[in-house]
């Protein structure tokens, strides 16, 4: 008999509108690695949310049992003291306070009169970065040190804690491959010690590496848990787990008349960081889409998609942007979010909440908030026009509101996408770029926004969607690039393409 | 099913004028306790007087406050600078009054656009920009006065600002009509107003109010206004002062309700990321918070100026705390994207009336700075409890 350290069962877990995991199982073993992949949005970071209390009991079910016995965690304190302890993709370090200090935040070590013991607290941190084979002063500021180094803080910090149970979200996403390598061998040389680890990465190269199982993750369900050693444990067989849903998702039809007029062309685009300089966000792009033409953009996370169209639209992404645009072949410059919407080019973003909607005003505000100008005489609002606008914007989208005057934050999510739609609809676009215009949405919603879209194309625009849902893509485009670490790795017609192919095309470029 | 739908109107009509109740209780409150001398003509003239700078500044404050609850700390130094040079002008250099007033007013949005470059251009925070404007022009404003007190009785600056208005044939020696004929004229026109556009939503189809509703708010607005100006009457009459403080209402009430202009600080204020990639410029929305903000307060120095006689180097001390807590009072949010003109009159006229029901008790500034701090905070621990309640 096994020695089971964590049992899940039956993890269901729901979002207003979204169920983001369903039935989910997950058995882990005392001191082996455990890898979970799948998609982006298939529910591997919710699942390590549950377990960790992030979720509290009582906003999902099913039962957690850990040793053993069966968990109630309210808080990432609960899951802590049992030894659960969880790394974020997102490093949650302070930049400018100590290592010793970062380690021990939130869990400081104090004297009987409740005084920081500083001396205990940098020695005890100096112990902890030994283990992990990081030779710096407890006392350096953690912005003074690089992201490889910041990694190694995290998991000293979670060995403070006592870990039984080490989760890392994408622990290897903004390492480079010699810091990776270090990195996966220490949670190897710790698995000898009895560490169990929960390893969630994109990088299959590297569950063949180290881990012992993998468990894969689709549609917020678990689909199966490959053995080392038992099943065939190879990229291949990975990908064909992760992406092998049944194309069962229906797509409206629409007859492909894509005109060999190019509308939008760019070449050679380069964006850099906002932040960091340095770092190339998009590297010497170079894509074209025509009339008519559904282009797909596929890609994981951080593959620079979004960065790419923020760049074109108006430079509201990046720095030190390089590169030529062309706006039906002519040679065009956006230097403003204004010059893109008056030469036709609307963005609708991934990120509705922050960067879509003012979601304290009411639909009707929202509609005409980027081309006000259209129901402006003198600058003076003629609110009687704009109501009809609304009304009309928001009966085109199919957006259910008792009224234009609704504040658009009580709408659902898919009534929320829809209005804004309606808003770039209203700015009279001929290129849309639609960034991950189905996320958190309904099915029943997605089916109307797959409408709108081949409604867009047959009036003659063009769409780019920017999707990390390949059935999607597959589905609704007419051409696929796929991209990957800021480049254009790969470039399909959408008829006759598999999953298969964009995945690995994905995987082969990843370094 | 009628019976659920009037108690749901209650509760909007209780959370929507929760301020403006609060305003009629505390006004009562002062009228019994003073033995009804709140309502002497001449202190509801000095009502709207006295407060009237708070008001014009409160207008401008709203708009830096839209912008996302930031708020303008130098607006009491611009005062002191702007009275300081126009009262050195007209008293000290016999310049002409004209001259002087166009130069204040320009000093005051120079100030407004040196705040304004650097928040909306350079994006030093508000707080610390105008932190520095508020100690630099105050330092200006006493190297002007070189620290000595300069009144000013020039007629022609006086008149342009303070005089009462005589208007031959109504008003004579002992008796004042025009303001009963300006409250007259000014309620017809708001009630020609509501019929207008009830008929004009009937044409359309749009929903609107109960006819009650409409009708019924007008006529306690008017009534209001008429009790006003017939008290008015009884004193002096309408003072130019007046007319420039219920100009700027309006004027910015229009600008913040009607315009695309001022629409952009509540899209700001509401989600500056959305806006920026709707194609506004959100640094200049900014910027032309605090130029604006620059301007109104040059205004309010040559409208002190004119009301006290005088300036010194303390002139305008905190005036613009009295501004800030006129918007959260009136509903503004800390959080910036919401607050109206209407909200901010509420406001100002509820400190208004308090600091001088207080004043007419005889009771001593000290106690007026408590009590005008429990009720900023009580305001706004309201507003914030009831928003969190509906969510």
């Amino acid at each position: 008999m096994a020695d089971i350290i964590l049992e899940m069962k039956n993890i269901t877990k729901e979002f207003p509108g979204v169920k983001a995991l369903s039935d989910v199982n997950l058995t882990v073993e005392r001191g082996e690695i455990h890898a979970l992949i799948g998609e982006n949005g298939a529910g591997k970071s919710t699942l390590m949310n549950v377990l960790s209390g992030t979720y509290p009991i009582g906003t999902y079910t099913g039962d957690i049992y850990y040793n053993g016995e069966l968990c109630q965690f309210k808080t990432l304190k609960d899951s802590e003291a049992k030894g659960i302890v969880i790394i974020h993709q997102e490093l949650a370090l302070i930049p400018l306070l100590t290592i010793g200090e970062n380690m021990f935040l939130g869990n400081e070590i104090k004297n009987a009169q409740g005084i920081i013991d500083w001396n205990r607290t940098f020695h005890e941190a100096e112990t902890h970065m030994a283990q992990v084979g990081l030779h710096e002063s407890a006392q350096t500021l953690i912005k003074d040190i690089g992201t490889g180094k910041q990694q190694l803080v995290e998991i000293a910090k979670a060995l403070s804690k006592e870990v039984k149970l080490l989760i890392l979200d994408e622990p290897t996403s903004s390492l480079n491959d010699e810091d990776a390598r270090m990195l996966l061998d220490l949670l190897i040389s710790f698995k000898k010690e009895g560490l169990t680890s929960i390893i969630i990465t994109h990088k299959l190269n590297e569950i063949i590496y180290c881990a012992d199982k993998a468990t894969i993750i689709r549609d917020g369900s678990t689909i199966e848990t490959l053995v080392k050693g038992v099943d065939e444990f190879s990229e291949d067989r990975i990908i064909k787990g992760m992406v092998g849903r049944a194309m069962d998702d229906r797509y409206p039809d629409r007859a492909h008349n894509v005109s060999n007029e190019v509308s939008l062309e760019v070449r050679n685009w380069t964006v850099h960081h906002p932040l960091y300089e340095e770092k190339i966000v998009d590297d010497n792009v170079s894509f074209k889409a025509h009339k008519g033409e559904v282009v797909g953009f596929s890609g994981l996370q951080g593959a620079g998609r979004t960065e790419l169209a923020m760049s074109i639209f108006g430079h509201s992404y990046g720095t030190g942007i390089s590169g030529e645009l062309y706006l039906h072949g002519k040679k065009t410059d956006l230097k403003s979010p204004e010059a893109a919407i008056k030469a036709g080019v609307a963005y609708v973003t991934e990120d509705r909440k922050t960067n879509g909607l003012i979601l304290g005003e009411s639909i009707r505000f929202n509609t005409t908030l980027a081309r006000l100008d259209k129901v402006c005489d003198r600058g003076i609002i003629n609110t009687v026009l704009e109501t009809d606008v609304a009304e009309k914007m928001t009966a085109e989208m199919g957006t259910k509101t008792p009224s234009v005057l609704q504040q658009i934050g009580n709408l659902s999510g898919g009534n929320q996408q829809k209005a804004l739609l309606g808003k770039w609809m209203f700015t009279e676009p001929d290129i849309l770029i639609l960034d991950e215009p189905t996320r958190g949405i309904d099915v029943g919603a997605k089916y109307d926004i797959y409408c709108l879209i081949n409604k867009m194309v047959g009036d003659g625009k063009t769409v780019i969607m920017i999707s990390s849902e390949m059935p999607e893509l597959l589905g609704m485009c007419d051409r696929i690039y796929v991209m990957n670490e800021g480049r254009i790795v790969g470039e399909f017609p959408a008829a006759g393409t598999t999953q298969e192919m964009i995945m690995g095309a994905i995987i082969r470029s990843s370094k | 099913m009628n019976d659920k739908k009037n108690s749901i109107n209650w509760k909007d009509f209780l959370g929507k004028y929760t301020m403006v109740i609060a305003l009629v209780v505390v006004f009562f409150l002062f009228v019994y306790l003073t033995g009804g001398r709140l309502l002497f003509p001449q202190n509801m003239s000095n009502l709207l007087l006295q407060n009237g700078y708070v008001l014009v500044m409160a207008c401008g404050m709203l708009l830096c406050i839209l912008t996302g609850g930031n708020i303008d700390l130098s607006v009491g130094s611009v005062i002191c600078m702007v009275g300081g040079v126009a009262a050195v002008m007209i008293t000290n250099l016999q310049m002409n009054p004209f001259l002087a007033i166009i130069v204040g007013l320009a000093m005051g949005i120079l100030a407004g656009i040196w705040h304004g470059y650097w928040i909306g251009y350079v994006r030093i925070p508000p707080f610390i920009t105008t932190l520095g404007g508020m100690f630099i022009f105050r330092g200006i404003g006493r190297l002007v006065l070189n620290s000595k007190t300069v009144a000013v009785q020039n007629e022609t600056f006086l008149n342009i600002f303070t005089a009462y208005i005589r208007i031959p044939g109504l008003d004579g020696d002992g008796y004042m009509t025009s303001p009963i004929v300006v409250g007259v004229i000014a309620s017809v026109i708001m009630f020609l107003g509501v019929v207008r556009s009830r008929a004009n939503k009937k044409k359309n189809g749009y929903r609107q109010n109960s006819a009650i509703a409409d009708f019924g708010k007008t006529a306690v607005i008017c009534a209001v206004l008429l009790f006003y100006c017939w008290k008015l009457a009884n004193y002096k009459g309408i003072s130019v002062m007046l007319v420039w403080v219920v100009a700027i209402c309006l004027i910015y009430n229009f600008i913040t309700s009607k315009t695309a202009f001022g629409r952009y600080f509540y899209a700001v204020g509401g989600n500056e990321k959305a806006t920026k990639l709707s194609g506004i410029n959100t640094n200049k929305v900014y910027f032309l918070a605090y130029a604006n903000m620059g301007l109104l307060a040059g205004l309010c120095g040559l409208l002190c100026l004119a009301r006290i006689g005088s300036v010194n180097g303390s002139t305008g001390t905190s005036f613009e705390m009295d501004a800030i807590g006129s918007c959260f009072i009136g509903g503004a949010s800390a959080y910036g994207g919401s607050g109206t003109i209407p909200g901010v009159i509420i406001g100002a006229l509820l400190l208004g009336v308090i600091n001088m029901g207080m004043s007419i008790l005889g009771i001593g500034d000290s106690w007026q700075y408590v009590v005008k701090g429990a009720v900023l905070l009580v305001a706004v621990i309201f507003s914030v409890v009831t928003k969190k309640g509906k969510n």
